[in-house]
């Protein structure tokens, strides 16, 4: 496998490039080695190791090769994007596509928000509000202010993410507004249950799936992941319980 | 009656979530179906009597076969359906209540509740894996023709 060195440079860019978009839009561990493992293997490059942390790529081409780590700041979930890395390492590792082109299409992957308008997500997440609110065995005169609640969290997240850095301060904040609007609402009398009512409003918050996904990468046996997204998990948790602690003592 | 609506509902809950988590657009409908036969399954088990660990991870294990079938018809990533129709199983409810236990300095049930969490987010992780390893094990074995009935075709020739 002794190529061109800039050839080298180039697979290693694209491989940990593909790796990180997946990573940051939360793709499970296991399957971004997998994913860069196969790219690697389908150019002749078998030595390839890689080691994947929700903070940070390292990856290999193997002994006489270079090195390379890619830091990893920002975590969502986006699956749209994992569904197109996924087909460019599937066209890659077919061979209907080359190493550069693979590398200019993750580029534009990259750069691209791939976001729905704000204003369909905040809709959805008072849509999801009301029916879990129902799931969770609610009764429908508290449908509107579920739906308010719901919605009121989504969007609060969203502009105090943009706002500050701090991942946790803006879900306190989000589940602040959750808390004041479900009060409100029964102190108006437009509700009843407020514990049903901020259930479902914050189940749009809530980290249910990064506690699920925990358990599953300890089970897969990687304990550094499973251990980070555990304790993500449980800070996110914290800061919802506060923030609704604070209402209620008010 | 009460089946219709909670298939409804749910339907609508796990496509919204779809859409916060920004699932490609033409996947969203079936992340909904998805999330709806586990959130059934799960609610049947519950209403005779199954307790929710159990009844979760019957949920989870449907949910993955589904979602893989739809991960192989469409050629997209399994994750796409599978974090979408998890939602409704995940104990997102019983998650606030242990926090909320906890900021009120009431220990002892935050405890009881956390474990609950815990067993429950555990009962559908595994749920989730062991639908995967049963169903590799087997495409292996169909590849490979092994199973009893290719091998007793191969036996009659």
């Amino acid at each position: 496998m002794i190529e061109k060195p800039q050839q080298n440079e180039l697979a290693i860019d694209c491989f940990l490039l593909a790796g990180r978009i997946m990573m940051e839009s939360g793709a499970e561990t296991y399957r971004v080695e997998d994913t860069m493992l196969r790219m690697a293997r389908s150019q002749n490059m078998n030595d390839a190791q890689s080691y994947v942390t929700p903070t940070g790529i390292i990856f290999s081409l193997g002994k006489t090769q270079p090195t390379r780590i890619s830091a990893i700041s920002t975590r969502v979930t986006d699956l749209h994007r994992i569904a197109l890395v996924n087909n460019v390492s599937r066209k890659l590792t077919s061979h209907i596509i080359t190493l550069e082109e693979a590398y200019d299409e993750l580029n534009t992957i990259q750069k691209t928000n791939y976001f729905l308008p704000v204003t369909l997500q905040v809709l959805a997440a008072s849509f999801a509000s009301i029916s879990f609110l129902i799931l969770f065995g609610g009764i429908w005169g508290d449908m509107p202010a579920a739906f308010i609640a719901g919605g009121v969290g989504q969007y609060v997240v969203m502009v105090m993410q943009k706002l500050s850095r701090v991942k946790f301060f803006s879900e306190f904040v989000a589940t602040l507004g959750v808390g004041m609007v479900a009060s409100l609402a029964l102190y108006f009398g437009y509700g009843t249950q407020i514990d049903k009512i901020i259930i479902g409003s914050v189940m749009p918050l809530v980290p249910g799936l990064l506690i699920t996904n925990a358990v599953r990468d300890l089970m897969a046996g990687h304990f550094t992941a499973g251990m980070a997204k555990g304790a993500e998990a449980f800070l996110t948790a914290f800061a919802i319980g506060a923030g609704i602690a604070l209402v209620m003592a008010w | 009656m009460e089946y219709i609506i909670q298939m409804i509902f749910s339907f609508i809950a796990t496509a919204c979530f779809g859409v916060i988590f920004n699932a490609p657009v033409k996947a969203i409908p079936y992340c909904g179906i998805v999330g709806s036969i586990g959130w059934i399954i799960y609610y049947q088990l519950g209403i005779n009597g199954v307790d929710e660990v159990k009844a979760s991870f019957a949920g989870a294990f449907v949910v993955a076969i589904l979602a893989m079938a739809l991960a192989r018809k469409f050629r997209m990533p399994m994750i796409i359906y599978s974090v979408s129709g998890i939602i409704p199983l995940v104990p997102g409810g019983v998650a606030y209540n242990t926090m909320r236990n906890i900021v009120e300095l009431d220990y002892a049930l935050g405890m009881q509740n956390g474990m609950r969490v815990f067993m429950i987010s555990g009962a559908i992780a595994m749920g989730l894996v062991f639908a995967e390893v049963i169903m590799q094990i087997l495409f292996r074995m169909l590849r490979k023709g092994k199973t009893s009935i290719q091998s007793f075709i191969k036996v009659k020739r």
